[in-house]
């Protein structure tokens, strides 16, 4: 098990461009399982394979285990990778895929028998062994880019969208497994995702990445409570947080914060609300519309109700926001402000 | 869906049973004109005493065959027909691999590199092999030239490519390589690049190196596209007398005659049309085998 860390690593993919990746500094902790989570182009696949040792840094430094691999080929960063489409040998078997990196890492001939079980029950393939990738589903393909991951034990696990290529359902369990997986053998494992229930549900701690830098590290309820930023605020969260300018601050708030005047015991800031459409999702409904008068008249609000059977389509509301739900951000830096006064009328 | 528009395309068809004849009709009578004609008068010709310039035609049973496998020319022929062509797919596949891999890479000057080793296979086989006349010939030769001046051997003693039976075959061997080697680098070339990219990347980070990524990974996904490039070569090589013809005709003492310059030249030099026609019919069933295997790889690789 090993740490991993960056020192101002930097990728240009094309001088005198905007770096894919830009002055990152990262650290994991001991058996963690960090989330690289940004939209495609945010740079998290670039930075997973500059760890990887797939790509060459710009300048920076990468450590493992405390010790600089930026001269160290893949093989010897003690690294295993799970690639999006899995990259499974399609000309081997799922027991010849599986001893691969035994093979190649020289280890005794006699011990690939029972490491392969080993990592073939853990992942409960053993009954697969002798079939060829393309006669597996979507899943146990999955599952066996695993076990070949896992194999030979390595120091770090580096996974890169390992579930987008999965349906919805199988997604939903895979994940499941995943964490279980990672319970059990405790491997440092970097998860790279654009998808945010996955950051959310399965990272320890959540990198949010856009556009190469790091908007922030933090908790999965850190960045989800206390966004640094409008990126973090509006990225997480569905519907995204709702942001108003209010001279030079920027008040924001999650839809389910903003509900009906009469559910609210705290102190509030309130509005006046116009219901344009209702969707009903089951469990919730998200109901959105425009602010009415002052300064903010005409923005375009969401709010998340578990119920809204008593709201009318084109009806005008009290609604309010809980003082302590307001977020501010400063309006030029779009970075997090301190919480202060504000008034829309 | 699929299945209405196959039977409207049905309907279509039927309505105009005519049209598709038509349009198909080229193709047959090419077929039937060129290439059955010439067979069948073959097989006519190999069981019967027709010579050039002799209207009458006896038919004489398998004495052709008979007489043909007595002959030690025949045999030497089998045999360099054999040698031509599996040595020169193995330097050819050897050598494509490693020029395909070379390439695959973006580097300055790819695209004139690329091109320039298309040339052999773009420029006509006689006249490649009028060059490598010249660079073999026995008094201008540029190899003996250079050999003589870097004192490896001494005027007059050089070797004579063309004139020593085993340097003439591995003289033919070379130009045959070099003729097939661009179409199989062009080949191979596409193999390696449908080869998703996550693959070898999956290999480094497994811990493979590059020669056992390229001969346990790269080379074993690329089999079927492989095959493709082999059988083509197998079949132009095994088929082609124009290298043969002009490097040496054959000679010397029919040391590098092949089946197909053997029947050339007793069928049509020698006027014996009805040896040159058994001979070309001991090709065929050899051919059948191989395009047999060529429609199936074909069609394994349309699948994948």
């Amino acid at each position: 098990m090993a740490v991993v860390e960056t020192r101002d690593l930097t990728k240009v993919f094309k001088e005198g461009q905007l770096g894919a990746v830009n002055n990152v500094n990262l650290e994991t902790r001991e058996g963690e399982f960090l989330v690289f989570l940004g939209p495609s182009g945010s740079g998290k696949t670039t930075l997973l394979r500059m760890i990887a040792g797939l790509e060459t840094p710009s300048s920076g430094e990468i450590l493992i285990g405390g010790r600089v691999v930026n001269d160290l080929s893949p093989r010897d960063r003690r690294i295993a990778m799970v690639f999006q489409s899995y990259a499974l040998y399609p000309h081997l078997s799922v027991y010849k895929n599986i001893a691969f990196p035994l093979k190649a890492q020289n280890v005794k001939k006699e011990l690939h028998k029972e490491k392969v079980e080993w990592a073939a029950s853990l992942l409960g393939i053993g009954a697969l062994l002798d079939r060829k990738p393309r006669e597996l589903s979507g899943g146990e393909r999955q599952r066996v880019a695993l076990a070949r991951a896992i194999v030979r034990e390595p120091a770090v696990f580096l996974l890169d969208e390992p579930l987008s290529n999965l349906d919805a359902k199988l997604r939903a369990s895979a994940r499941e497994e995943l964490e279980r997986f990672h319970r059990r053998v405790g491997t440092t494992t970097i998860y790279v995702t654009h998808d945010q229930v996955e950051a959310m549900a399965m990272g320890d701690r959540v990198v949010v990445l856009n556009k190469g830098v790091v908007r922030q590290l933090g908790t999965p309820t850190d960045v989800y409570d206390n966004p640094a930023d409008t990126f973090v605020a509006t990225f997480l969260g569905s519907p995204p947080m709702n942001l108003a300018e209010l001279g030079d601050v920027i008040v924001g708030f999650r839809p389910e914060h903003f509900r009906p005047v009469s559910t609210i015991t705290d102190a509030a800031l309130p509005f006046r609300f116009n219901v344009e459409n209702i969707e009903y999702l089951g469990s919730e409904w998200i109901v959105s519309g425009t602010l009415k008068g002052g300064k903010l008249d005409g923005k375009k609000v969401f709010s998340r109700l578990s119920s809204a059977q008593n709201l009318q389509l084109g009806g005008r509301y009290e609604f309010a926001v809980p003082q302590q739900h307001l977020k501010f951000f400063d309006r030029s830096s779009e970075k997090r402000a301190e919480p202060r006064a504000v008034s829309w009328q | 869906m699929a299945v209405a528009r196959n039977k409207r395309m049905s309907i279509g068809a039927a309505q105009s049973p005519l049209l598709g004849a038509a349009m198909f009709s080229p193709a047959v009578l090419y077929i039937l004109l060129l290439v059955g004609g010439p067979f069948l008068l073959a097989i006519l010709y190999a069981f019967s005493d027709a010579r050039i310039g002799n209207t009458e035609m006896h038919f004489v049973g398998l004495e052709n065959f008979r007489s043909i496998l007595q002959s030690p020319s025949f045999r030497v022929a089998i045999r360099n027909s054999f040698i031509f062509t599996i040595c020169s797919q193995i330097v050819v596949i050897v050598g494509a691999n490693i020029l395909a891999i070379a390439l695959e890479k973006a580097f300055r000057g790819r695209g004139l590199i690329r091109f320039l080793i298309l040339m052999p296979w773009v420029a006509p086989i006689s006249l490649g092999a009028i060059g490598w006349k010249w660079i073999l010939d026995s008094i201008y030769s540029v190899i003996t030239w250079v050999l003589v001046a870097m004192h490896i051997y001494k005027p007059f003693s050089a070797p004579m490519w063309l004139g020593e039976p085993h340097l003439a075959i591995a003289s033919v061997l070379l130009v045959h390589s070099w003729r097939l080697m661009p179409f199989s680098t062009v080949i191979l070339l596409a193999g390696r690049t449908a080869i998703p990219k996550d693959i070898p990347e999956a290999a480094a980070v497994d811990g493979s190196g590059f020669w056992r990524t390229q001969l346990q990974i790269v080379i074993p996904m690329m089999r079927p596209i492989i095959s493709v490039a082999v059988l083509f070569g197998l079949i132009f090589t095994f088929t082609d007398m124009t290298v043969v013809y002009i490097l040496t005709a054959g000679g010397p003492f029919d040391s590098t005659q092949t089946l197909p310059s053997l029947a050339f030249a007793l069928g049509i030099q020698g006027s014996d049309l009805a040896a040159g026609a058994a001979i070309s019919l001991f090709l065929v069933p050899l051919l059948v085998i191989l395009a047999y295997f060529m429609l199936r790889v074909a069609h394994r690789a349309e699948v994948n």
